[in-house]
């Protein structure tokens, strides 16, 4: 388990987070290279398919993330994209899933410090969880 | 002041008196035509007929223990825009809830519509009625409502209720416009009709029926019969918890699932127009197939099984109201109403949503609030 290095993928909305993770970049922040980002316009766009589909391919961890509330660049994307969080982590479960591995977070445009904070500590968190059976069974 | 009457039965027909009931109905001035379960002139089967003549209401069987679509779908199609006229729906509860569900979605109107519930005596799987059904059709309806209604039981010659009906605790259609009540009722010289709304009461004030109070036995029969259901279900639901609780229980569970959708045709609330999953997105190129073969070492096909499933559940798993049409559909007999059923009572208890309810109730992925799920946001 020691050299177990998980797979993360993030999907991160264009105008908070995904900017976020720019400014980390312009600002030679460093975060663990497990994150893989996806860039979307808005979280409220994620459908809870492309999670499920993200666990199944054996993803370890999914992370959704965008603006803070009453920030979101269409109103209210971010709110709808918590109330299907919430959905998966009641749906996933069921079937064995450690709900921690789906984790849902605002960041900000400006926080690029925030950014690679975050990811630092999503790597570790999913690091001691350990691998996703996913990836390891015959499950498409 | 809600109407409660009755409806005289005469030598526990009560087929020819409910084909009364609905011809009264049919002949008032302001209603169309009638979409009432018909025994077919053509063949042993059991069907929504669509009436507008009185006299082509011979063989009305909404008792018949057979449920061959959830009957949502053809009022949601017979409702979507004005038809030009008003619409008596006979319907069962999972029907009717459905039909609700629908109406949230704007895939139906309620407009109009007046929707007549029938207590639900349940029905046996689609194959097992043709084991069950004999010559006359009538006769074997009679049958079962007798052995039903006097407690003796839906079990017969080999075959029993669906699952998806013995965990059914809505045997009641408490949503609709107008009940008619069988259960702890004197079948041999009465039923019960009560309006549940101003639409049902304007409809049988105009009736001529005599007042009837519901008789308490009618309230101890319904609570146990919840009750019996209610205990059912919940085993129902702990094993299937048990069954699908691993990634790798739940893809032995749906091992022989052959990505056909049938379930999601027969979902009632399954109310996208184009699924995802009839798209281009799943005709994936043929060398996906083989570096997905190659990074497991074998794969199952076809894939996206327990993809689709899991995802299916996310898409209508609030709006299940447990009909089991999708068990009814699928041909390779996987106890999918159970699964969907089972992951169903979580997220709705999770959205304190009851499917059906009334259509003021917001479906919960429909909508948000500013100040709520603190829970899910972050990392800590």
């Amino acid at each position: 388990m020691e050299d177990f290095e998980p797979t993360i993928i993030a999907f991160v909305c264009n105008w908070c987070t995904y900017t976020a993770a720019d400014l980390a970049g312009t600002s030679r922040l460093s975060y663990p290279k497990n994150v893989r980002l996806i860039r979307v316009m808005c979280t409220g766009m994620v459908d809870p398919q492309y999670v499920i589909k993200a666990f199944l391919e054996g993803a370890d961890g999914v992370l959704v993330s965008g603006c803070h509330p009453g920030d979101c660049h269409y109103i209210n994307g971010n709110y709808k994209a918590r109330r299907r969080i919430k959905l998966l982590k009641e749906i996933l479960p069921q079937f064995g899933f450690d709900e921690k591995r789906l984790r849902l977070t605002w960041i900000g445009a400006s926080d690029g410090i925030q950014f690679a904070e975050t990811m630092q500590d999503l790597v570790t968190q999913v690091k001691a969880m350990g691998p996703n059976e996913a990836k390891l069974k015959m499950v498409i | 002041m809600a109407i409660s009457a009755k409806i005289d039965v005469k030598d526990q027909d009560i087929l020819s008196s409910l084909k009364d009931f609905f011809r009264s109905i049919l002949q008032l001035e302001d209603v169309s035509a009638i979409l009432v379960p018909q025994h077919l002139p053509m063949k042993n089967v059991v069907m929504p007929t669509l009436v507008t003549d009185p006299e082509r209401l011979d063989g009305v069987d909404p008792l018949a223990p057979i449920f061959p679509a959830n009957t949502a779908k053809v009022v949601s199609r017979l409702t979507r825009k004005p038809a030009g006229g008003k619409v008596a729906v006979v319907l069962r509860s999972c029907e009717i809830r459905a039909f609700i569900e629908l109406v949230k979605l704007k895939q139906g109107y309620m407009d109009e519509v007046v929707i007549i519930g029938i207590d639900c005596l349940g029905a046996y799987k689609n194959t097992d009625y043709f084991k069950f059904v004999g010559e006359d059709v009538t006769e074997s309806t009679k049958k079962f409502y007798q052995s039903v209604l006097s407690e003796k039981g839906a079990a017969m010659d080999d075959v029993d209720l669906a699952t998806a009906c013995k965990a059914c605790e809505y045997p009641v259609p408490d949503s609709a416009d107008i009940i008619i009540g069988l259960f702890g009722m004197d079948i041999s010289s009465q039923l019960l009709v009560q309006a549940k709304n101003s639409k049902g009461e304007d409809l049988l004030i105009r009736l001529d029926l005599s007042d009837l109070e519901e008789p308490k036995a009618r309230r101890d029969a319904i609570e146990s019969i919840i009750t019996r259901r209610t205990d059912y279900r919940d085993k129902m639901f702990a094993e299937t918890t048990e069954a699908t609780n691993t990634l790798e229980k739940l893809t032995g569970y749906l091992a022989n699932c052959i990505n056909c959708y049938n379930c999601r045709v027969a979902c009632p609330v399954c109310y996208c127009k184009e699924c995802v999953f009839v798209t281009d997105v799943f005709n994936h190129e043929p060398s996906q197939y083989l570096k997905w073969a190659i990074r497991k070492g074998a794969i199952k096909m076809p894939t996206d099984t327990v993809f689709y499933h899991i995802t299916r559940l996310a898409h209508m798993s609030t709006a299940c109201i447990g009909c089991g049409q999708c068990s009814n559909a699928c041909p390779n007999d996987i106890p999918v109403m159970e699964l969907f059923r089972t992951v169903a009572q979580q997220t709705q208890k999770a959205f304190e949503y009851e499917p059906g309810r009334s259509i003021e109730d917001d479906p919960p992925l429909s909508v948000f609030m500013e100040d709520e799920l603190a829970d899910v946001v972050g990392i800590a």
